[in-house]
């Protein structure tokens, strides 16, 4: 069409700032520099990947996140509801209120459990206080996915709520007239109707989570602990750009995978709702 | 039953979200290092935090870039977005490939691939490599912000301002332009937050001890629990929350928006 140059700086700049930066990547997976400008092509690094300690650092840093995910599923959905019932100008608070830690530095929020969960911090006084046998709480698992959740929970509950929001009430009506209790209005049309929202706040709750490093080395505290952690010790201390690529690539290859399984529960789902 | 149940629930969850905040902002009062006991007020942790040097860098750093990249971005991206509505077919996909492409990516890949593209071609790290990465990430968002807003509008205002005898460009800046203002203010503003809030892109872009907030915090951070960094918060809470009161107030006094509810 006319005049759609103007765009043309824009794509310039993307295809210098992202799409090349990209194929290095991809070309730092498969080769090794051997110093002396000498280059040769390998898949040792993508091997490397397959040993069962680097192995299992990615299976962890799957079912953190999975786990993360599912609390953020449980938690987030009543949450959604809530406000969706909520009068116009209540829902406008609520959301207010969502994104208003969301506005704090990420790090910051991060840090603010780094404090609460260390073994003189209030969090693991209160536990004890309630009778649980708990010595600090940083550097676990726990915490990780503590850290996890309490960042990420917003990215959940917004697209359930606006998906609900929209939603037509007289189905809900049309449901109650026709017999049905509330737990199985909520099972055979709210729920399948709101999968839309679910599914994209899964898509951004699992995203983040499992590529996060940040998370796992101030509250997890170890060194090899998820997937981010390992492709940030490739380049800032172990200075192997090659294996750091091909985790990369790994990385994009989960998430990939992950949005494709995604994007067929939803197709399938629609499908379902045709019929 | 099932409305101090959800009433119940709200609290709940607000706590869990607002207490360590409030714990950090009483504790940046605490005249001791200890997080567990409260020793007497003191603002000694704020005047300890005006006269950290790394801090009170990093935190212009963060300003400077988040302002000139949100800039740049919204500039480009509107001009792009006026370009990709017209763009029809097999370019028209491309550009929306090349614009979803960033937003899909894991932060830490797009950090790691733009470090060793900046390493690659000698670009400076620090100051010049985060401006350009910020204004990359930031692109894509003033795009999806501004291009609906553009589809929507009736294209025959453009014609109509031409046969009156506009010059094209004279029609966008007179006609489109001010129609679109506040979708490219939205723009603006996506950008800017993304910008200050990012820490892994920078984190791995910058170099020769260059700092933003974020990257200023985790370091803090990994080296041990510093009480300064609870001043830090608490400004950045008030901040927030100036800001917030600032769009409360502007869009309650607005009935454009008061009456079509969200969507700016």
């Amino acid at each position: 069409m006319k005049r759609d140059w103007v765009a043309y700086p824009y794509m310039g700049w993307m295809l210098v700032f992202v799409t090349v930066p990209l194929v290095l990547l991809l070309y730092n997976s498969v080769i090794i520099d051997s110093g002396s400008g000498t280059v040769r092509f390998t898949l040792e690094h993508f091997g490397r990947v397959l040993e069962p300690m680097y192995l299992s650092v990615i299976w962890r840093s799957i079912m953190l996140a999975l786990v993360s995910t599912v609390i953020c599923l449980v938690l987030g959905y009543p949450m959604a509801m809530i406000i969706a019932n909520s009068s116009l100008k209540t829902q406008y608070v609520l959301i207010i209120l969502f994104i208003i830690p969301m506005w704090m530095n990420f790090l910051a929020r991060t840090y603010a459990w780094m404090t609460l969960l260390e073994k003189t911090g209030l969090f693991s006084q209160f536990l004890r206080w309630l009778g649980l046998p708990v010595t600090g709480l940083l550097h676990t698992d726990f915490a990780v996915i503590l850290g996890m959740v309490y960042n990420f929970l917003p990215f959940m509950i917004f697209p359930i709520y606006v998906v609900l929001r929209k939603m037509d009430k007289s189905l809900l009506e049309a449901s109650r007239d026709l017999g049905a209790t509330p737990l199985m209005t909520f099972r055979r049309v709210v729920f399948p109707l709101s999968l839309s929202g679910v599914l994209s706040g899964v898509t951004l709750v699992f995203m983040p989570a499992v590529t996060t490093f940040a998370i796992p080395q101030l509250l997890g505290g170890g060194h090899y602990t998820m997937i981010g952690n390992l492709i940030e010790q490739q380049y800032l201390r172990a200075n192997d750009w090659g294996f750091g690529s091909a985790l990369s690539i790994i990385l994009i290859v989960i998430i990939l995978l992950s949005m494709a399984l995604i994007y067929k529960v939803d197709r399938k789902e629609d499908g379902g709702l045709m019929i | 039953m099932m409305a101090w149940l959800r009433r119940f629930y709200i609290w709940l969850i607000f706590f869990f979200l607002y207490a360590p905040i409030l714990v950090l902002v009483l504790f940046s009062f605490n005249d001791s290092r200890s997080r567990s006991s409260w020793d007497g007020f003191t603002l000694h942790w704020y005047a300890d935090l005006f006269a950290n040097q790394q801090l009170m860098t990093a935190l212009y750093n963060t300003i400077a870039i988040a302002i000139v990249s949100a800039l740049v971005a919204t500039v480009l991206g509107t001009v792009a977005a006026i370009g990709i509505q017209r763009m029809r077919g097999f370019k028209h996909s491309l550009t929306m490939n090349l614009t979803y492409l960033p937003i899909l990516n894991p932060d830490i890949v797009t950090g790691i691939s733009m470090m060793m593209f900046f390493i690659a071609v000698s670009i400076p790290r620090g100051m010049t490599s985060m401006m350009l990465a910020h204004i990359t990430f930031c692109l894509p968002f003033v795009i999806i912000v501004v291009l609906p807003k553009l589809k929507q509008m009736d294209p025959l205002l453009y014609d109509a301002a031409l046969d009156l005898g506009a010059t094209p460009s004279k029609a966008y800046r007179s006609v489109i332009i001010p129609q679109i203002l506040p979708s490219i203010l939205v723009g603006f503003l996506l950008a800017f937050t993304m910008s200050v809030d990012d820490f892994v892109i920078s984190f791995f872009v910058t170099g020769n001890g260059v700092n933003n907030l974020s990257i200023a915090i985790y370091t803090m951070a990994k080296r041990g629990i510093s009480p300064s960094i609870n001043a830090v918060m608490t400004l950045i809470l008030v901040a927030v929350l100036i800001a917030v009161a600032l769009v409360y107030y502007y869009v309650s006094h607005n009935k454009k928006i008061t009456e079509k509810g969200w969507d700016i």
